[in-house]
This record gives C-alpha cells, structure tokens and sequence, in this order.
C-alpha cells in the first residue's frame, strides 16, 4: 500500500516544490520567458535546463534496470510519428499558455497559491479534456 | 545571485527548482516505471485518458503538486502572484485543455521527459508550443493587451 502510493504522492510533490521554486507558479515569470521580443526573463530556460539534465541522467540508468522499483513495468511512449495532430495540438497549447502564463502543473500547483484563479484555469482545461475526448469519441 | 542584463531573473532558484523537477519526473521514470507528464495524469485522474496508471497514483500525483509548494511557502519561500482575469484564465485554460490532449502532452511530459531522451515527437511538440507561445505574448504585447495586474 506504501508502495502503491507514496512514490507517485512525493513526484507530485517534489514536482509543485520545484515548480513553486522556480517561480514557475507566477504567470510573469512564464509570460516574461515568452516575451522573448521584449522584457525577457530567462529564468524558465534554467528550470527546464535542471530538469532536463537529472532526467537525462534517469533515461541513462532506466534501460540498466529490468523493472521499477515499485512497479512491475516500464510503460514508455514509444511513439515517433510527427503528426498534424501532434503539431496543432502543441500550438493550442502555446497559445493557451502565453496567453495566461500558466501550463498544467503550475496551474494545480497553485491551488493553494491562488485558490479561485487556479481552479479557474483547471476547471477550464479539464473541460478542454473532456471536450477532446467527446468529439473523438464520435469521430 | 544576478545574472548580467537580466535584474529580474532568478537563475538559481530556477535551476534548484528545475532540479527539484527532474528528481521527481526521475523517481516517477526509474520508480513507477511511467512518463510525469501532469496534463496525461490530469486527464487519467478525471477520467478523460485511459492510459495504464493506476487512478490512485494520477491522484496522489495530482495531490502532491500543491502539496509541495506548502512545503515551499513553509520553508520561507514568496509565493503570492498575479494571475490573469477568469475569463481570460478560463480561455486559456481551455485551450491548453485542448491542445494537450491533441497534442498528447504539455511542458512536463514533451518539455521535460521526452526532450530529456531526445523523443521527435517531443521535440517538435516542445519547439512547437514554445513558438506559439512566444508569439502569442508578442503579438499580445504589441496590441497593446494586458492580461496580469
């Protein structure tokens, strides 16, 4: 039972820590990272450069490893088509994320930072969701 | 500490944070075997995703985010912000809803996890929403639209 929970809860919390510390939960500093153009500030090109630097260092030891370690199998994307559905996707997004400086874990994360405005955003984006799964559901 | 023409930025803090970031997509990789990718969990945990993790994992996932910045805030850490109006959140809210659906992940899951082992799809999905991102605040700011305080 530990085992089942405690690993994904402290992710998620080592997660909103990171996120909380690197100022990823304030909507100016994501805002101010895209406004490349203007007032720049490029303090989210280091919290991606950390976390893509341990991670890297993960995908080196996980092929080493015949399973997690408190999982029975790895479950990784093995996917490499480029679609249009990828790409067009992924544009939404960007303009869903500059729009209001707030990306999925920031947004969670700052529900308890700013309780109203975070559900908000969440509410919204989890309609977004389940938008997508019903037209693809028809589809 | 400052970086030289940016008196805004907060290396550092990001950096630890960022570090902080890859620990725990780390111990969700080599631990539980699966991508923390939080827009995928977020859609597993409400339903609107069938991928493989268990519904009680996306949820103590998802319950650990705000969890961690307590911790934060408790240690000292300044976490009040600004955030954008609720119509304009929930615009964006719903695009970002949608396109990480579509486009099968978000700044975690494609920025972090899969630009890490160097994935296309990621990749492009990452070179992808950080353009339309730059663009947007671009053409946002050149229209003169101001959606923080």
């Amino acid at each position: 039972m530990m085992k089942q929970y405690l690993p994904p809860l402290l992710s998620g919390g080592l997660f909103g820590a990171g996120l909380a510390l690197g100022g990823m939960t304030d909507p100016a500093r994501v805002r101010g990272f895209l406004d490349l153009f203007g007032n720049w500030d490029p303090t989210l090109a280091f919290v991606m450069g950390g976390a893509v630097l341990v991670m890297a260092i993960a995908w080196r030891i996980q092929p080493r490893m015949a399973q997690p370690l408190f999982g029975l199998k790895f479950a990784i994307p093995d996917r490499s088509d480029l679609t249009p559905k990828l790409i067009g996707g992924s544009a939404l997004f960007g303009i869903g994320w500059g729009v209001a400086g707030l990306c999925p874990g920031p947004a969670i994360t700052a529900l308890v930072i700013e309780p109203v405005s975070a559900a908000i955003f969440v509410a919204a984006m989890l309609a977004g969701m389940l938008l997508v799964r019903l037209v693809e559901k028809d589809a | 500490m400052m970086l030289p023409g940016f008196p805004d930025a907060a290396p550092l803090a990001g950096l630890a944070g960022g570090v902080l970031i890859g620990g725990a997509a780390a111990l969700m990789l080599l631990g539980a075997g699966r991508i923390a990718g939080v827009s995928g969990i977020a859609a597993r945990a409400t339903g609107n995703s069938n991928s493989g993790m268990s519904l009680s994992s996306a949820w103590m996932f998802l319950i650990g985010l705000p969890l961690g910045a307590v911790v934060v805030a408790m240690l000292g850490g300044e976490l009040e912000a600004d955030f954008a109006s609720p119509l304009v959140l929930a615009i964006a809210g719903l695009l970002v809803g949608i396109g990480t659906r579509l486009g099968s992940g978000c700044t975690s899951g494609h920025g972090v996890c899969g630009v890490s082992r160097l994935s296309a799809r990621s990749l492009v999905a990452t070179l992808t929403f950080m353009a339309t991102g730059i663009a947007t605040v671009a053409v946002m700011n050149a229209a003169g639209i101001e959606v923080l305080p």
